[in-house]
């Protein structure tokens, strides 16, 4: 019955997406083309992310705080800190591993972010290259983010958010609107933004999986 | 690349509709956190196909939608796997409370 139901689903999506007109209608690509540079950012993705929906983007960021201390108050936080993948040594050929491609993830990692404001990359994938290493340090049996004291986890996680946030309220002050960005500051604080909200990324995506994560034989 | 031939969107509609399937029959917490990741997954290459019709440079403005999407969605994720193992065991603990008395 409910598979039937889901095929009836699929044949309507399909119908519908050949009905899809070829050229994509309405003049977004072109609005973001022309004005992209008043970001601070030429990369056009990145300026729709920290630019023309910077709103969309900071409570995202907030979302991801949000689930990160959702994750540490069900687990607990001091529980995740100091704590190993697995009660045995890990693998010779992990730690062999981790030792090559950990630095060669935080090279890519920071290449990706500072690539951000310019050609395809920025926060999020910058984020996740280098929350990918971090990871696998400590799956390889390094300390990672275990070695981070559960206090210093929090300005950590908000940073992303905080830094939304003084960019959204500092224009307040000078009478400006909610986000607007000074023209001559923009690719700075494209760049400041950017960096802070990758350091958020960094730390909540390791810091998640090593939380919910459980070694299979670890006394309950 | 016409709209209608497109295989990313054919291929992010079998996802959504597998996994809804999933969602709605599969048994356990878990299996249905994968089945949303999975649906989610199947939006974004809807969304990403989407933009890339016609000619020219795709529209960035989905390309940043599910770029933040996708990092939602796993952290998200990692919340629900949370409080699905801690379920789990509450669930685990009343059991056994339950045969010793």
């Amino acid at each position: 019955m409910a598979g039937a139901a889901c095929a009836g689903l699929a044949v309507v999506l399909v119908l519908a997406v050949r009905d899809l007109p070829d050229e994509a209608p309405g003049t977004l690509p072109e609005a973001v083309a022309d004005r992209a540079a008043e970001t601070g950012a030429t990369n056009p993705v990145t300026a729709v992310l920290l630019g023309f929906r910077a709103y969309d983007t900071w409570l995202e960021v907030a979302v991801l705080m949000a689930a990160a201390i959702g994750v540490l108050a069900v687990v607990g936080a001091r529980d995740v800190a100091g704590r190993a993948p697995s009660p045995h040594p890990p693998p010779p050929l992990l730690g062999w591993m981790a030792s090559l491609v950990v630095p060669a993830a935080v090279l890519v990692g920071g290449f990706i972010l500072w690539l951000g404001s310019s050609a395809p990359g920025g926060a999020f994938q910058a984020g996740s290259v280098l929350g990918a290493a971090l990871l696998l340090a400590w799956l390889a049996g390094r300390p990672g983010l275990a070695g981070v004291p559960a206090r210093a986890l929090a300005p950590l996680l908000g940073a992303g958010t905080a830094a939304f946030l003084a960019t959204a309220t500092v224009p307040l002050l000078a009478g400006d609107a909610l986000l607007e960005v000074p023209a001559g500051v923009a690719q700075a604080l494209v760049i400041a933004v950017e960096s802070a909200v990758t350091v958020s990324v960094a730390v909540t995506l390791p810091l998640v999986v090593m939380a919910v994560r459980e070694p299979a034989d670890a006394p309950r | 690349m016409r709209a209608a031939g497109d295989p990313y969107l054919l291929v992010g509609i079998a996802l959504v509709c597998l996994a809804l399937r999933a969602l709605v029959l599969a048994p356990g917490a878990l299996r249905r956190i994968i089945a949303l990741n999975v649906m989610g997954s199947g939006v974004f290459l809807v969304l990403i196909a989407a933009a890339a019709r016609g000619e020219g440079e795709p529209d960035p403005v989905p390309h940043a939608l599910v770029l933040t999407g996708i990092v939602v969605a796993v952290a998200t994720s990692a919340l629900a796997i949370a409080l699905a193992r801690r379920l789990h065991r509450i669930d685990e603990r009343d059991e056994d409370d339950g045969g010793g008395r």
